[in-house]
């Protein structure tokens, strides 16, 4: 193979050209995806971080298994759990149906583990000394210490929405049309593996300066904890 | 002293923490525009018996009423409750995400109901009291340790408390700041302010205190006007605790 | 029959669970095969460019760091379609399984070096200076004196890190690999009956569920001295 066959095979710009208009409408399908799952994952995290904020017994153990459970099972096992399988239980689920259940339930535990360890990293004095001005357990934790929370542990929230992202390719796997998918798509009808590249390279355009930015974020985080 | 009710009423607080009998069974009455001060060994359990008096700590047995209010009670209202009872922490606890100014103006808007813009009227009328108000738009990591400890009472006195408890106000500060901390509490006290302050601070307990209250394992030892308790000690536990604080 | 009876039967099908329990259970070896090359060769190659990089030659430290945030940046299933079905295409062919070791190690190796690499920084610089004060070389210093403190300051996040990156062998299903879910698709689509995924995230809970308490505890035990 020359080198010449080697750009043809993965580089050729008339591939991209040809194969551009459906890996566009798969970029805008990934980034509707994420702007979907996002919201919604980091909703679910919210509701189990105040849960876990519930000391009693009856609410920890129940809502510990369910976190670990969701994070023991892996996100695309999931997904096609919800849409192969709910079908046969009588519900019938679209593809992007199913992939808001799995990332809810997938994302919702990860980002539930990383907000409660925001609010355990908040001083207790602070809920007490919102506490002995008269705010409620609810004013507390909306004015005093969730802000505080999302701040200490906004790394991980960045890194996190950075894999979920990331994890929106599953989705071409139940058939949903987003940049992988579409890459494929157009693989199989070119024949050329440049559409699956081009698809490579829109995603690390998209997601590099996230990397970068964490990058940065994290080494400040490590340097504050010396 | 008995014409008018105790301002703060607590009888035979008892607390335990687990198998730890942290209070024994304590009586302590406040009058209006009274100074109590609070005195004893750390782990005698004087800052428990200042928690529970807003009940941020529970109380295991024992009854407490401020200003008329069963605190311990099913039906009170809490949080309405603790607005007649201003609070000051060792570790000051501002809210770090917060300006001065919104520090104090959080409970104004957010319990009182209050308007952005009469909220911050009084937060800053707080902020002067206590001589910080071109501080108000900075940040707690922008004061030292003594401006936000003030800004700490002006959130406190802003609700217009009935009566301030103060935990330890001055044990976390380098010395050269006690000063303008204590600074502010007198002048509180001047206004008529009802407090009962918890501090090792014993030249203003001899200065400002009323009366001062001895602790040592969860009971209270002995009590009475400053110049009779560190004048003539009764009790022996109360002279050993005396003498060891001269010494340092 | 009522709806829970129908529901049993769909998900809980004995039957069909007897029939297909050896092929999951074959797919439960080969996921665990797949993980522990990942996990060895991802971690090797992390911690050698971490080490690599601290050498602090300029080129090569930009050549790594790019490398890093490229595969950061990719989502692990678009470089295992791109291995699967783009090498072919220059010529070499690849398994399904070779390619998500390769991707999904590759992966690994980028997060994992971004983590040692945070860990011997955070070593204090007074720790080089007295190493190498008592004339002990660079490599002894880095050995015997800077990572070992670094290992342990970084092994709460490379434990996490490395649980999410090993769940991605579920991935592998997409490229034709009997792992778990690859067996337990083949099992739904053969008995038109999803008892098989059922069995499939059982398998998946089993391996992993005992993994994410160990994270757990790990996180706790080596918590950040604050």
């Amino acid at each position: 193979m020359t080198f010449d066959d080697f750009l043809l095979a993965f580089f050729s710009l008339e591939i991209v050209g040809q194969a551009w208009p459906i890996l566009w409408t798969g970029l805008q399908q990934t980034l509707l995806l994420s702007a979907i799952v996002v919201p919604l994952g980091v909703g679910g995290g919210m509701l189990l971080a105040l849960l876990s904020t519930v000391r009693h017994r009856l609410v920890r153990w129940p809502l510990m298994v369910w976190v670990d459970f969701f994070r023991a099972v892996p996100p695309l096992v999931l997904l096609i759990f919800v849409y192969a399988g709910l079908p046969f239980a009588g519900l019938e689920v679209s593809a992007i149906g199913a992939v808001a259940i799995g990332f809810f339930l997938n994302t919702g535990a990860y980002y539930g583990e990383i907000l409660r360890a925001g609010i355990e990293s908040v001083p207790a004095g602070q809920m007490e000394a919102a506490r002995s001005t008269g705010l409620t357990r609810w004013q507390t934790m909306r004015y005093v210490v969730l802000p505080q929370a999302v701040r200490n542990v906004l790394p991980d929230l960045i890194s996190n929405t950075l894999e979920v992202v990331k994890l929106t390719s599953i989705a071409s796997v139940v058939a949903l049309p987003e940049l992988l998918f579409q890459a494929r798509q157009a693989q199989s009808v070119t024949y050329n593996a440049t559409p699956i590249v081009a698809a490579a390279v829109v995603y690390f355009l998209l997601l590099w300066p996230v990397v970068r930015l964490l990058s940065r974020l994290e080494n400040r985080q490590l340097a504050g904890r010396r | 002293m008995a014409q008018t009710p105790p301002i703060v009423a607590a009888h035979g607080i008892h607390k335990h923490f687990g198998t730890l009998h942290v209070l024994k069974g304590v009586d302590l009455m406040v009058a209006e525009r009274e100074l109590v001060f609070v005195i004893g060994p750390s782990g005698s359990g004087k800052s428990t018996l200042l928690r529970c008096l807003n009940r941020l700590e529970e109380p295991s047995s024992g009854s407490i009423t401020v200003d008329g209010i069963d605190m311990l009670s099913r039906s009170t209202d809490i949080n309405a409750a603790r607005q007649r009872v201003g609070m000051v922490f060792q570790s000051f606890n501002l809210y770090p995400h917060m300006t001065a100014l919104g520090n104090v103006a959080l409970a104004l808007r957010k319990v009182q109901g209050k308007s952005r813009a009469e909220a911050e009227a009084r937060a800053r009328a707080a902020l002067d009291r206590v001589h910080l108000a071109d501080r108000a738009g900075h940040f707690p990591g922008q004061l030292s340790g003594g401006q936000q400890q003030r800004v700490a009472i002006a959130r406190a006195i802003a609700l217009e408390p009935r009566v301030m408890l103060f935990d330890e106000p001055t044990s976390a500060l380098d010395p050269e700041l006690v000063g303008g901390v204590l600074a502010a509490m007198r002048e509180l006290r001047e206004d008529g302010m009802t407090m009962v302050v918890v501090s090792h601070e014993m030249g203003f307990a001899k200065a400002a205190a009323d009366r001062v209250v001895f602790m040592a394992d969860g009971l209270v030892v002995e009590q009475g006007p400053p110049a009779e308790l560190f004048g003539a000690p009764r009790h022996e536990r109360t002279r050993a605790f005396l003498g060891q604080i001269e010494r340092h | 029959m009522t709806g829970l009876d129908r529901f049993l039967d769909s998900f809980f099908n004995l039957r069909v669970a007897v029939e297909y329990l050896p092929k999951i259970i074959d797919g439960f070896w080969l996921t665990i095969l797949l993980a522990f090359c990942i996990i060895l060769s991802g971690l090797a190659a992390g911690l050698a460019l971490a080490v690599l990089r601290s050498l602090g030659i300029r080129p090569v430290n930009w050549l790594i760091i790019f490398v890093v945030d490229l595969f950061r940046a990719l989502p692990p299933l678009v470089i295992i379609v791109l291995l699967y079905f783009g090498l072919p295409a220059a010529g070499l062919s690849i398994s399904g399984f070779a390619s998500a070791w390769l991707s999904l190690a590759l992966v690994l190796m980028a997060f994992s070096e971004e983590i040692f690499w945070a860990g011997i920084t955070a070593v204090p610089r007074g720790q080089w200076e007295a190493a190498r004060s008592t004339g002990l070389t660079f490599a002894a210093t880095l050995g015997h004196v800077v990572l070992p403190q670094a290992v342990r300051m970084v092994v709460p996040p490379l434990t996490n890190r490395t649980i999410a990156i090993t769940k991605g062998t579920a991935l592998a299903s997409v490229v034709a690999v009997p792992e778990i879910l690859g067996a337990a698709q083949a099992g739904v689509s053969f008995s038109f009956n999803p008892t098989p995924l059922t069995l499939g995230a059982l398998a998946y809970v089993v391996l992993f569920f005992p993994v994410v308490i160990l994270g757990r505890w790990i996180e706790t035990r080596f918590a950040w001295k604050r």
